[in-house]
């Protein structure tokens, strides 16, 4: 699915404009986005969470040439998927419900 | 700082004067639950300018309990993964 059948499934949900869900959309994309620019992190119950994480300057190697390379620092988002979306779309994968403890 | 879904409301609120904060919630809850349907049913989700949720299938594996040393099998299942998109990353980089 990609964005602008998200914002056709949303009008329809919400009995609104495609404009509107679109506006909508893009308001959430962007806080989001603001979010994570500014350091902060996402908590989003039942989805999952964003943290921006930082890494320091390092020595990497170009792995097709093994020649060094010297690696900026930098910051990269992980999401972390919630516990009830991770289990529901385990338990779909074809009709099998799998039952793993932990 | 965390942003949680009473602050995703908010900011809708905020930004759509004709919508009551009841309708921002419908709205932000009606977002949430489409990505979720669709990642459930197995679909990637491709949010142009954020990221992309894919949904992979793992094999069956033999694994160790770290602490114990035990092994042990662990079953095939599906996880779902996040690549950030380019104008993502950049935003977070340039502060």
């Amino acid at each position: 699915m990609n964005k602008s059948e998200l914002i056709e499934a949303l009008a329809e949900k919400i009995n609104m404009p495609i404009r509107e869900a679109g506006s909508i959309t893009n308001t959430l994309i962007d806080t989001m986005t603001e979010a994570l620019a500014s350091g902060d992190s996402i908590e989003i119950r039942g989805f999952g969470s964003f943290v921006v994480k930082e890494y320091d300057s390092y020595t990497g190697r170009n792995p097709k040439t093994g020649q060094k390379i010297k690696v900026s620092p930098k910051k990269l988002p992980f999401f972390k998927v919630g516990k009830e979306l991770r289990e529901r779309v385990n338990s779909h994968q074809g009709g099998k419900k799998s039952a793993r403890k932990k | 700082m965390t942003l949680t879904k009473a602050d995703l409301v908010q900011q809708v609120y905020k930004s759509h004067p004709l919508m009551t904060k009841a309708q921002a919630t419908t709205s932000v809850e009606a977002f949430l639950a489409i990505s979720k349907e669709a990642l459930i049913s197995g679909e990637d989700l491709l949010l142009s300018g954020f990221g992309k949720f894919n949904v992979k299938d793992k094999k069956a594996r033999r694994g160790r309990n770290p602490q114990t040393g035990d092994e042990l099998t662990l079953d095939a299942r599906r996880v779902i993964t996040f690549k950030p998109s380019g104008i993502l990353r950049d935003k977070i980089n340039s502060r």
